[in-house]
């Protein structure tokens, strides 16, 4: 099991539960639980088969993006965070 | 070193081996001192950059106002080399943001314009855009858009890296215009394609992140993915850990953000480590650390710096 942490706007989906348990050994299987047990969340995450833009997942804080995407690896006792994308930085 | 004016000074920052941080003589870390530039920080490059390119291309002349969304760093940079310049200068900055970066903008001579502090930088540049619209004599040099944000670090930090540290491996910076990755990356990618690009990108509390509508996120105009290997998230709790751990090992103060760069930089050494693998880990200390004296970070247990933080923009 994976814990993931879900932002604000989609806490509607979780009952405004902040962090919820996904089971699945990658990204995409963890996102089709999530799905199985709070319906309509996939789509707010996925634009098809890719990640939408102005959304961003981390897996143990490393964004999926460049480590496989969907097909990232979830250890058992991962942390996932779902994040929307805002400006960051020391500017 | 002898300089013409201070604006002649900014960048030839020191590299400095960190020897207690760095886990084993094949795999190392190395500090870009940019704490070490005229008014403190890395934004000295990009401000002088973004105004040299407006001066050139005859958008700024003296007597015209500048407007900028900015935290604060990129603004006490602008403020210095404007007011040298005769340029009126207009900051817009969302307002939790730390007292001592608003008591230096005032001082070199900007106005501050406020923004909602829910949302954070996005509404800094969200107001600023939509007072550009309505004063069109005013010039927004627009740091998250402007390519010469990325042209200095493409010019000046990336090849002063590779000039100090030639078997460099990996460059770890902080994600916000992403004007430093993105230079640099592009640097490397031409001149030393086997250099990994790492970045780190602070995570905030709930607030900054609020109800923002998932189809109107906020990526930088000048984002481009391909130019970054590996991307970090770090929260304020291991960024306060890793400053303090950087004073007291290496005896150097930086500021929040680069916390959370030296965590991404200790990730990447200990996945050296693990592969086998000879690592030279370059990393920036973007500012030093007195102008978030106020914020808690650096007191207290790290429970308190933590809570301290939370829904302030750290980085």
């Amino acid at each position: 099991m994976a814990e993931v942490r879900i932002p604000t706007i989609l806490r509607p989906y979780t009952d405004g539960e902040r962090a919820v348990s996904a089971a699945g050994g990658t990204v995409a299987a963890i996102i089709d639980d999530l799905e199985a047990n709070h319906e309509g969340i996939k789509e707010r995450l996925l634009d098809g088969d890719d990640v939408r833009r102005f959304v961003n997942i981390y897996v143990d804080d490393e964004d999926i993006r460049f480590t496989g995407g969907l097909s990232t690896e979830v250890a058992d006792g991962a942390t996932v965070v779902i994040l929307p994308a805002v400006a960051g930085g020391s500017r | 070193m002898r300089f013409d004016s201070l604006v002649d000074s900014v960048g030839h920052t020191p590299l400095v081996g960190l020897a207690t941080l760095s886990p084993s003589d094949d795999v190392r870390l190395w500090a870009k001192l940019e704490d070490r530039n005229p008014t403190g920080s890395i934004k000295d490059r990009a401000a002088l950059s973004m105004i040299e390119a407006a001066e050139a291309d005859g958008t700024l002349r003296p007597g015209v106002t500048i407007l900028e969304p900015t935290s604060g760093n990129t603004g006490i940079s602008l403020a210095m080399v404007a007011r040298q310049r005769g340029y009126r200068l207009i900051c817009v900055m969302p307002e939790n943001t730390s007292v001592e970066r608003r008591q230096l903008l005032t001082m070199f001579g900007a106005e501050i314009i406020s923004s909602p502090a829910a949302g954070g930088s996005n509404e800094a540049v969200r107001v600023a855009k939509g007072l550009a619209a309505e004063h069109p004599d005013w010039t927004m040099l627009y740091q998250y858009g402007n390519p010469a944000n990325a042209d200095a670090h493409y010019r000046g930090t990336a090849p002063e890296i590779l000039a100090d540290l030639p078997g460099v491996t990996h460059f770890v910076g902080g994600l916000g215009t992403t004007g430093t990755l993105m230079g640099v990356g592009r640097f490397f990618r031409e001149h030393k394609p086997e250099v990994r690009i790492v970045a780190a990108e602070p995570r905030y509390g709930e607030l900054v992140y609020g109800l923002r509508n998932l189809d109107e996120g906020f990526v930088p105009e000048l984002y481009d993915e391909s130019l970054i290997d590996a991307r970090f998230s770090v929260g304020p709790r291991d960024a306060v850990r890793r400053v303090r751990e950087l004073i007291d090992a290496e005896g150097i103060f930086a500021g929040i953000s680069t916390g959370a760069i030296l965590h991404a930089a200790l990730a990447q050494a200990k996945k050296s480590v693990e592969a086998g693998e000879r690592a030279d880990i370059a990393f920036v200390v973007a500012d030093g650390g007195w102008k978030y004296l106020s914020t808690g970070a650096y007191e207290g247990t790290l429970d308190e710096a933590e809570d301290a933080l939370e829904g302030q923009l750290w980085a």
